[in-house]
């Protein structure tokens, strides 16, 4: 049996402090019990859906935030709540949708009903059937409910907590990762263009470990460099969020690099033997103005919102259970889209998915770790490229921003 | 189309042929003879059926030239990593929807087991193909092919084409 909030030995971090993992971290039920209890429960913003997807009253969104199942919704006043998906009379799920359109939520199993606010406003035979059963007199409804969370919204997006501690998100982010946010969402009318789920086979914090790794980026996935795709001529940096928990991870095109004529014949030269057949799918258009070709933003504990080129997408990691995760894929463009930079983002969405030529490494290089710990739970994993803090930096040649979500989850799990 | 107007029957066996070898070719040839089964300007899509019935065009493949064909297996040939693995499709009766002059709209139910590394054999995917046929040559080739899986969910990543 699982204790939440209770862990046993051992708990030891070992010596190295952010730079060394234990692998029973990826391990353990306790552990996992507890990160629901203190993190997915606790004082972190998690990310539910796009404002856009519920856009009218009546709308609604069932999601998770860890195991929790909620509902998110649009009200008759316009505003969004969201509560968790569980009937307050014996805890049947309340939303047996993904998404869809209500004016109420009645449990099927015996017909409570809740206002799209996450009242209850009904019980079925409250009051008996010719005077006799019912519920008792003092009852009170408005006592009993799904529980409610904290919703914030940025630039489209809608977060929710548990916590009432947790401060604003835009303070949560921190200024930086704030302003990365801004750069891709700000002013602009998001559209869906296709939802994808990825089941990954390991632990939640090996995905979320990847997202913040920008030291495996060139290594790992050979696309770019088997076509020949330069990217010498890219600069970029990592940011670290003061608390660890956010990162964002970006490459620009270097414009003294660009203004160099050899510099653009280097662009062409070519000594593999492997060419695109069509090479439409690098088609892209200025979107931002900064010559930033990749940036790559997470949010602790499970949100990345991602620009490559113009393919922008936000992801959802909702963990399931110690060795496996869902990955919530959604592809977005923007309702001033042309048609030809609508068909720019569909190509380029080639590149990321469960699919992607260069994201679909991603997909099983966690079950790899996974397998691979298996037995060791006391040995530990070596993170020191970039030295061993969580500190911006100016090469991507570092596992700072990993360590960063390290510091995060240390801090919030106490351990 | 071109030629001889085709019997019922000689479309159904001339699609039934394509796509028997279309399974073959992905199944126990690695898919490296894929875009051969398409016309030069085709589109190959891989969705699922919320995105259809959503009107969501994104993919997760998605190829409008037997070129970007060429390139995905060129991808997984020589850049992308994946663990060993190979499918079994088993096809359904191509079910003949309609026949025009811009081609043969044609939908088959499949389902695609994987066969993994480790020798785990598992049900990856089900599903529709919805396929614009033309045939060119005595050969049907796709114009047009739309996957659509029934379920939402990708197992770890999805390498060889559907
Ligand atoms: S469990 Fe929902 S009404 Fe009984
Ligand atoms: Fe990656």
């Amino acid at each position: 049996m699982n204790i939440r909030n209770d862990i046993a030995p051992p708990t030891e971090w070992p010596e190295g402090q952010l730079s060394r993992v234990p692998y029973w971290t990826f391990q353990r039920e306790d552990v996992y019990a507890r990160e629901q209890a203190r993190i997915y429960q606790g004082k972190t913003w998690n990310y539910l859906c796009l404002e856009v997807e519920i856009a009218e009253p009546g709308d609604y969104v069932a999601t998770h935030i860890g195991d929790t199942p909620v509902i998110v919704t649009r009200a008759e006043d316009g505003e969004i709540y969201a509560f968790e998906n569980r009937c307050a009379h014996r805890g049947a799920l309340l939303a047996l949708d993904d998404r869809g359109k209500a004016k109420d939520f009645t449990c099927v199993y015996h017909a409570w009903t809740y206002s799209l606010q996450g009242d209850l406003t009904g019980i079925a035979f409250k009051d008996g059937i010719g005077g006799k059963g019912g519920m008792p007199d003092n009852f009170c409804m408005a006592k009993h409910g799904p529980m409610k969370l904290r919703v914030t919204t940025l630039y489209g997006l809608v977060f929710g907590s548990f916590s009432n501690e947790v401060p604003a998100i835009e303070e949560y982010l921190g200024d930086e990762v704030l302003a990365c946010v801004e750069r891709v969402l700000k002013g602009r009318k998001l559209e869906v263009i296709g939802r994808f789920t990825q089941q990954l086979p390991n632990n939640w914090k090996l995905y979320f470990e990847n997202v913040k790794d920008s030291y495996h980026a060139s290594i790992l996935h050979l696309f770019f460099t088997t076509f020949e795709i330069n990217r010498l001529s890219q600069k970029g940096a990592i940011i670290v969020s003061e608390d660890g928990g956010n990162h964002v991870s970006y490459s620009a095109i270097d414009p003294d690099a660009e203004r160099d004529e050899d510099y653009a014949k280097e662009k062409i030269r070519s000594e593999s033997d492997y060419r695109l057949a069509d090479p439409s799918l690098l088609d892209n258009f200025e979107e931002f103005g900064d010559g930033v070709t990749l940036q790559i933003l997470s949010v602790f504990p499970g949100f990345v919102l991602q620009q490559i080129q113009n393919c922008i997408a936000v992801r959802q990691i909702i963990p399931q259970s110690v060795e496996q995760t869902e990955l919530n894929w959604t592809y977005l463009g923007f309702t001033d889209d042309t048609p030809e930079q609508r068909r720019i983002r569909l190509k380029q969405s080639n590149l990321v998915g469960p699919a992607g030529y260069v994201s679909m490494e991603d997909g099983c290089v966690g079950g790899f770790v996974q397998r691979g710990i298996a037995g060791v739970p006391e040995h530990s994993s070596i993170m020191e490229m970039g030295g061993h803090d969580a500190q911006s930096s100016e090469s991507r040649v570092t596992e700072a921003s990993i360590r960063g979500f390290w510091k995060a989850y240390r801090r919030e799990m106490d351990v | 189309m071109t030629g001889v107007p085709l019997s019922q029957s000689e479309l159904f066996h001339l699609i039934a042929r394509a796509q028997a070898a279309y399974t073959r070719c992905v199944d126990d040839e690695r898919a490296q003879s894929w875009p051969d089964f398409f016309t030069e300007s085709c589109l190959y899509v891989v969705t699922t059926a919320d995105n259809y019935a959503a009107g969501f065009e994104a993919g997760l493949m998605y190829a409008d030239s037997r070129g970007m064909l060429e390139d995905r297996i060129s991808a997984l040939n020589e850049a992308n990593i994946y663990e060993q693995q190979s499918y079994r499709h088993l096809l359904g009766q191509p079910d003949i929807r309609n026949v025009s002059d811009d081609g043969i709209d044609v939908e088959t139910s499949f389902m695609v087991v994987r066969i993994m590394r480790n020798g785990g054999t598992s049900v990856f995917a089900s599903g529709r193909y919805i396929d614009r046929y033309v045939v060119e040559q005595g050969r049907a080739l796709l114009a047009k092919r739309i996957v659509v899986c029934d379920s939402k969910t990708i197992d770890t990543l999805l390498a060889l084409p559907l």
